[in-house]
């Protein structure tokens, strides 16, 4: 009995902690947000609680709840948000890239610029137009688009010539 | 335990205030964005340790929608700032807005 209740505590203590680290993580992001310089290093900071901060706050509750069902429904937070994570921190950082919101002096390298540099795009550094291969909705709708015009554009010629 | 629960939720509260703060004054709309991420984050967090303080588990659904929609707002977004901008790299929401006529035409 007295061992049921020492453990219990234990487990209640060991979530508290769990919840303060997921406190401190946070807290890391909202200080980086206001004192890093420009916005891909405040995204680095950003994304920090996103994941770690999230599976302490999961991992707290677990030893809280202390229940299969309850696990089974909190593995699924983990996961989305894992999935989800990387994929809107790389369109924000894009974004970021784009509009021209980096510091370039704090870069140590910037690779994409030398890609960009090499495929003879130079207006794309700082924000440009899009191009081509990047659009996700438009591309895969514009090539179909595009072979109907050619082929209509040739035909009525096809029909004069013919 | 309680002194533990009341530091976890000052450290929320005071990061939900510095990304408020980070949403309200950021000079580029991709700060705003990134500041709005992490004030979503730490939503879910305090939803997380609420759960812990109060010794229930109504609101893991809210968890779990909350993680698997964040995405949703941040990336919709992110997707129309592609406009060149001004010489400060400050995205003017008034410029943007022709942004989105240009992903229709694309289509």
């Amino acid at each position: 009995m007295g061992d049921g209740q020492l453990l219990t505590g234990i487990l209640d203590i060991a979530a508290g902690v769990f919840l303060v680290l997921g406190g401190v993580l946070s807290l890391a992001a909202g200080v980086g947000l206001i004192r890093f310089p420009d916005a891909v290093s405040r995204l680095h900071a950003a994304t920090k609680p996103q994941i770690l901060g999230l599976v302490f706050v999961v991992i707290a509750l677990a030893l809280s709840v202390r229940s299969g069902a309850a696990l089974l429904l909190l593995i699924p937070v983990v996961v989305f948000q894992m999935l989800t994570a990387p994929i809107s921190a790389h369109m924000v950082g894009r974004a970021g890239y784009r509009t021209g919101d980096i510091d370039a002096d704090t870069l140590v390298s910037d690779e994409l610029a030398a890609d960009i540099a090499s495929a003879g795009r130079g207006d794309l550094r700082g924000g440009a137009e899009e191009y081509p291969g990047d659009d996700p909705i438009g591309d895969p709708i514009d090539r179909p688009g595009d072979g109907p015009l050619d082929s209509s554009s040739e035909r009525p010629r096809t029909v004069e010539n013919g | 335990m309680t002194v533990l629960l009341w530091i976890a939720g000052s450290l929320f509260f005071a990061t939900a205030l510095l990304a408020l703060y980070r949403v309200i004054a950021g000079p580029s709309i991709v700060d705003r964005i990134i500041a709005s991420d992490v004030l979503l984050t730490t939503l879910i967090l305090v939803v997380g340790a609420e759960m812990v303080a109060n010794q229930h588990t109504r609101t893991i659904p809210l968890m779990v929608v909350l993680a698997a929609t964040a995405i949703l707002g941040t990336v919709s977004v992110a997707r129309f700032i592609t406009r060149p901008n001004d010489a400060r790299g400050q995205a003017q929401l008034g410029e943007e807005t022709p942004a989105a006529p240009t992903g229709g035409e694309s289509r």
